[in-house]
């Protein structure tokens, strides 16, 4: 069994030996929101009713990743304002509030989560998705896409620039709405890390009323998905300028003990 | 300073024990930021995508098929589902490259047509060590993502012409007797190109309700 160790003990040792691997706090699900939560509908056939299967002891499944820090990306892949444009002399920009999103990959003790890639997608300014089966009667905006991806810096800052997207209707019950929220995916370090969320948007109404943030059981919890306006970072004459940082789960360094 | 504050902007990170950020739902249109053939958009220069192994790839070739059901039996039409597994010699491969030959981490996701249905192309992993016992048997990780999976479901594949290896598995002898069938692909036939097929049915309720993680 592992034992919590101390943050100095986790700091011991400069590389990963062969016989040290990367283990994790645990994953709060009181935190996390409720597989089962009865307000969001598509929840009652998609939940496990069964305990999940807790494993005592980790092995090279559970604590390694895929590391994305070399992956070759595109130079418009964090761009949305850029990166779905039709490519004629026409050619203009998304419609919609410009914005940049950043922050920071962080895991629970502070650590920056380097060159790891951070996803997003989102509808457009009327909130509408770019996708096959989105019938929102929103139009599309021909000048975007709605996807970007990047790697995280050295340091676990990570950028994106895009418009804020809108609120959209959805059939969870005659009148729900989502609050304009960009979907965000990322990795850090291990499959166990790996973690799929959605940002909101600081003061915006729909967030109290939404059955999917309600998921979410801690109000703590849903302030996290909270990304702040951030003036002092803001372009004048360009674009308000959003922070979101993310938390992994904390990285422990343990011995293996019978190797 | 806001409570937020203390949270989101440790100053000596060894004084600070953050809470994890919550998950949330990939929704429905997971596909857009994940899979984006399956979303209509065009995809960028490269793409994650269902193919673990090049042909130069070392290693048996294989296909693993599956669905997910929901609790009516249904085919869960919008999952995104990612793969994680070892090499022929049961190493992951950490670093991810679009020019490796076989790398460890792949997406499958349906199409429009495809009843739920996704693929795989890959090979048979090799044997994972696990610590203070014989090696694991030969077996995929996957994550499981979709509309009204609040945090997504982790589960392991492992192959029915394997089972003097499941048998001895240190992992699947601590999932209960009754419940690991639930976990075992089911050789069946061949793939397009010619590769052995595995299939499997993955089930969020019901009686034989697929065995999911917490690690
Ligand atoms: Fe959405």
């Amino acid at each position: 069994m592992f034992k919590f160790p101390s943050r100095a003990a986790i700091q011991t040792g400069q590389t990963m030996a062969d016989n040290r691997h990367i283990d994790f706090v645990q994953r709060d699900r009181n935190w996390h929101p409720d597989p089962a939560a009865v307000g969001y509908r598509t929840t009652v056939l998609r939940h496990p009713k069964q305990a999940l299967v807790s494993l005592q002891t980790p092995s090279a499944s559970e604590r390694t990743g895929p590391d994305f820090g070399a992956m070759a990306l595109g130079a418009h892949d964090n761009d949305l304002l850029m990166n779905h444009r039709p490519g004629t002399a026409a050619d203009g920009l998304p419609i919609g509030e410009r914005i940049h999103v950043y922050g920071r990959v962080i895991d629970q003790f502070g650590a920056p989560v380097p060159n790891t890639l951070v996803e997003m997608w989102q509808a457009n300014a009327g909130g509408r998705y770019r996708h096959k089966k989105d019938s929102y009667v929103a139009p599309l905006d021909p000048n975007f896409g709605g996807v970007g991806r990047t790697v995280t810096d050295p340091a676990g800052w990570y950028r994106f620039r895009t418009i804020r997207p809108g609120p959209y209707p959805w059939p969870n019950d005659p009148n729900a709405w989502r609050p304009a929220h960009i979907h965000v995916s990322v990795f850090g370090p291990s499959v166990a890390t790996r973690l799929i969320t959605q940002l909101y948007f600081e003061g915006d109404p729909l967030i109290p009323r939404c059955p999917i943030v309600n998921t979410i059981r801690d109000a703590d919890a849903v302030e996290t998905l909270t990304a702040r306006l951030d003036m002092a970072r803001s372009r004048a004459f360009d674009s308000l300028v959003y922070r979101f940082d993310i938390v992994t789960r904390g990285a422990l360094q343990t011995w293996f003990e019978n190797v | 300073m806001t409570r937020h504050d203390d949270y989101r902007q440790p100053r000596d990170p060894g004084d600070v024990f953050l809470p994890e950020t919550p998950s949330q739902t990939a929704g429905p249109y997971v596909h857009i930021g994940l899979a984006l053939d399956v979303a209509g958009l065009p995809e960028r220069d490269h793409e994650i995508d269902n193919r673990l192994a090049e042909p130069e790839a070392e290693g048996e070739f294989i296909e693993l098929a599956g669905v997910v059901l929901d609790g009516a039996d249904q085919p869960v039409a919008d999952i995104l589902v990612e793969a994680w597994q070892a090499d022929a010699h049961g190493a992951y491969v950490t670093d991810f490259a679009f020019d490796n030959v076989f790398n460890s981490f792949g997406r499958a996701a349906p199409g429009a047509d495809d009843a739920g249905r996704w693929v795989f192309s890959t090979i048979k992993p090799g044997r994972v060590p696990y610590p203070g016992a014989i090696d694991m048997a030969p077996h995929i990780n996957l994550a499981l993502f979709a509309r009204g999976i609040n945090i997504h479901l982790q589960t392991r594949i492992y192959f029915d012409d394997e089972a003097d290896d499941n048998a001895d598995c240190p992992f699947l002898n601590k999932v209960p007797p009754h419940r690991r069938d639930t976990l075992i692909a089911r050789r069946a036939g061949e793939s397009d190109a010619g590769h052995p097929r595995y299939e499997i049915v993955i089930r969020l309720q019901g009686p034989e309700e697929t065995v999911f993680f917490d690690y």
